[in-house]
């Protein structure tokens, strides 16, 4: 996985109710589990959320066990490596006098990155898709200096369809 | 057909749609909207002198009674009184419903007077809590919050209501269905678990049934007696399991864990099988947990998935409700045995008795030396026939009682296992007395534990609840003494109560109750005698009792349960 560490990543389909984000990051912290990111956003059902966390260490099932103790939480789904759709968002300031200006955008080009913001002697990239791809493209900006760095938390979606929603059967067809 | 009420009035007149008969509280600004029409309630109000006794309270009365406790309280330091008794109830399983009060919704945020942010203090305290926004979420928050309260793996639920969300209208209407999509417990176990379970069961030759909590929660206690009878298993009861099978079966084992009896502890040690059964491997029972039970498979039943391979892994693993898995369990053993006999396991009982015989629970009240907590306790017993409820603090005292009282009936023992929270036994079993009046409840309470919540002795004075509190005065914070004794030295650092023990007759009769003591001995009977007669007030009996003396057995903390230290000889 992205940078050697081993992360996995998991989806909690939890109620759109207020604090919602408040008891899952609080349970994390009372149980000691570790989050590496987190992404929160609206489903196709207005009433639940989407949370993709990436979580560090082996206590998985715990963790799991833990999030379905929450009474808002309506499903979670571990992802195995590979059976996922994972996608990042970044945002990268990289070092470019006019000099290394074009060998850069060159650089860019072959990820697909774009320039969003150009500075005197800065670019700034938007780069998205799976997280390997955006530290690809890190490592080789990497020599050039980068300035600045935002990432979004990793969403995730399995590949296989059959992922249910909870005791929702509305849901499946949404 | 509806009915125009305000939030306050809904609140009310939801509690008694739960059917509450009482609730433990104490007024204040943020909550006075709710205390208008409590008067005109059916609802019994209990005015606590501290809102800490409010929420131990509530947990004494769902402890004895089963149902759920009520608790109010206002906004700020209201709700944060409220804390330990919530996470006491946490721990221990108990369903408690706690309403506090809130600034208007316009302040919160702002820093208001007695404003706390109840809501964020309170969500790790609880299995779930709300912050009321909407009148109209009033009934439907309320059937909720009970539901969640009683159901599943039980345990307390907060409600924050504003001050301005209770002074609004709404029209009155009964609660719709439950929309709690993500709220499922499991009621009954896996099938092909359970036949699993019974098979492992008989294949074993050195099984112990692990008796928790849970069995008491799920009002299993049949079941588990019925299951341990028709496939022959050794049990043992937890410190929350006390009576869950009656002391005198001749297959229970009584107490396991930290202060448990020789059998019970190595039992579990030498097991081949645990059949855990609603409890959690706390560290209290298993000591070192790497070299806890090492021979041993295990079944873990529990209604909570997560309590499920969290310390121990489990080879069976059977979610569900205590007493409809042991039935199910029964069903499957009886079908497998389809009229054999069981398993006799005659060399495994046979060395049971054995170490029965050679290591009971033992000590020695000298006629002439200071009086011993377990004579007193036995000296109960010996009055009521064991027809008592019991309740303690925690510490030596409550070791003792857990020790030496022959427990035969579930709901007999209440007690703060999981928290361990000082000054629990006062209020506990003032709420116990509430919900059980026609039983005696004996408080079994140490000096220490004893001040800090004798407050509310006036509560139950005025509020005529008879309860009987045993203050067992050894002049110290005698469990940490003794952990001083044995591991710092005996470097008495801030254990010593001996300079300030205040009068407790005193204290018990300026608060109207009765007021007793024993110094010695041959006082102990004679002066229960007296206690157990007087029914139309709250007793405190005083015993003045051995300082030094220390509770064994004893697995020191953190270490091997093979290490049992059986008495001060062991050390």
């Amino acid at each position: 996985m992205a940078n050697g560490i081993t992360h996995h990543v998991i989806t909690v389909l939890v109620e759109d109710k207020p604090g919602v984000l408040a008891r899952i990051s609080s349970m994390f912290a009372r149980r000691g589990f570790n989050i590496h990111s987190l992404a929160v956003g609206p489903t196709a059902d207005p009433y639940l959320s989407r949370m993709t966390v990436v979580v560090d260490g082996p206590e998985m099932e715990q963790i799991i066990k833990q999030l379905y103790k929450l009474v808002n939480t309506v499903k979670v789904t571990e992802h195995p490596p590979g059976e996922a759709v994972e996608r990042e968002i970044m945002l990268a300031r990289i070092n470019a006098d006019a000099k290394r200006r074009s060998e850069i955008l060159d650089a860019a080009r072959i990820f697909d990155a774009t320039a969003v913001d150009v500075g005197k002697s800065t670019i700034t990239f938007e780069l998205s898709g799976d997280p390997t791809r955006l530290s690809d493209f890190l490592e080789l900006m990497r020599p050039y200096g980068i300035v600045d760095l935002v990432k979004s938390g990793r969403i995730a979606l399995a590949r296989d369809p059959k992922i249910r929603n909870g005791n929702r059967p509305e849901l499946r067809s949404a | 057909m509806s009915e125009t009420l305000t939030g306050a009035q809904a609140l009310i007149r939801a509690l008694e749609h739960e059917g509450v008969d009482v609730v433990f509280g104490m007024p204040g600004g943020a909550i006075l909207p709710a205390y208008d029409p409590l008067l005109d309630s059916p609802i019994r109000h209990i005015l606590v002198r501290h809102k800490q006794g409010a929420g131990h309270m509530a947990s004494g009365y769902a402890h004895a009674t089963g149902r759920v406790g009520v608790c109010i309280a206002t906004s700020g330091p209201g709700a944060t009184n409220l804390i330990t008794p919530l996470q006491d109830a946490y721990m221990d399983s108990i369903p408690v419903v706690a309403i506090t009060g809130q600034v208007a919704r316009s302040s919160i945020g702002n820093d208001a007077f007695q404003e706390a942010h109840t809501w964020g203090i309170s969500m790790p305290v609880t299995k779930h809590n709300y912050l009321i926004t909407d009148v109209d979420q009033i009934p439907d928050v309320i059937r909720e919050a009970f539901h969640l309260a009683a159901t599943g793996r039980p345990g307390p639920v907060l409600v924050d209501i504003p001050k301005d969300v209770l002074n609004e209208t709404l029209q009155w209407h009964r609660p719709g269905e439950l929309n709690l999509p993500g709220y499922r417990p499991s009621v009954k176990g896996h099938p092909k678990q359970v036949k699993a379970a019974v098979k492992l069961i008989n294949q074993s030759t050195r099984p112990v049934l692990y008796a928790g909590g849970g069995i008491i929660r799920a009002n299993a206690s049949d079941e588990l007696r019925r299951f341990a009878e028709v496939a022959n298993l050794p049990t043992v009861t937890t410190l929350m399991a006390r009576g869950a099978i009656p002391d005198s079966h001749p297959l229970a084992l009584g107490m396991p864990g930290m202060h448990g009896n020789y059998t019970a502890i190595t039992a579990m040690q030498q097991s081949d099988l645990l059949i855990a059964i609603g409890a959690r491997f706390d560290d209290r029972v298993t000591g070192d947990v790497d070299s806890f039970a090492p021979y041993a498979k295990v079944i873990h039943v529990d209604v909570d998935p997560a309590e499920i391979g969290k310390v121990r892994n489990a080879d069976i693993p059977i979610v569900g409700d205590a007493r409809a898995v042991l039935a199910q369990l029964t069903t499957a053993m009886e079908h497998l045995l389809d009229g054999n006999p069981v398993p006799a396991r005659t060399e495994w009982l046979k060395t049971l008795s054995k170490w029965q015989r050679e290591h009971p629970l033992h000590y020695e009240q000298d006629p002439d030396g200071p009086i011993q907590q377990q004579y007193v306790i036995e000296e109960l017993h010996r009055l009521t026939k064991g027809d008592a409820i019991i309740v303690a603090g925690v510490g030596q005292h409550q070791m003792w009682a857990s020790q030496h009282w022959g427990f035969e009936r579930p709901r007999t023992w209440i007690n703060s296992g999981g928290l361990g929270t000082m000054g629990y036994a006062v209020p506990a079993a003032i709420g116990a007395k509430t919900g059980m009046p026609d039983q005696t409840v004996f408080a079994i309470d140490g000096d220490g534990c004893f001040q800090m919540t004798m407050q509310e002795l006036i509560t139950a004075s005025i509020e005529h609840i008879p309860v009987k509190i045993a203050v067992m005065n050894n002049t110290w914070l005698g469990m940490v003494k003794q952990w001083q004794k044995l591991f710092y030295d005996e470097r008495y650092s801030a254990t010593s109560l001996t300079d300030h023990t205040p009068d407790f007759v005193g204290l018990a009769e300026a608060m109207g109750c009765v007021g007793l003591r024993a110094d010695r001995p041959e006082e102990v009977g004679p002066t229960l005698e007296k206690a157990l007669a007087i029914n139309d007030k709250p007793v405190v009996i005083e015993f003045r009792c051995d300082p030094d003396a220390m509770v064994f057995p004893m697995v020191p903390a953190g270490k091997s349960n093979d290490n049992v230290v059986l008495g001060p000889e062991d050390l």
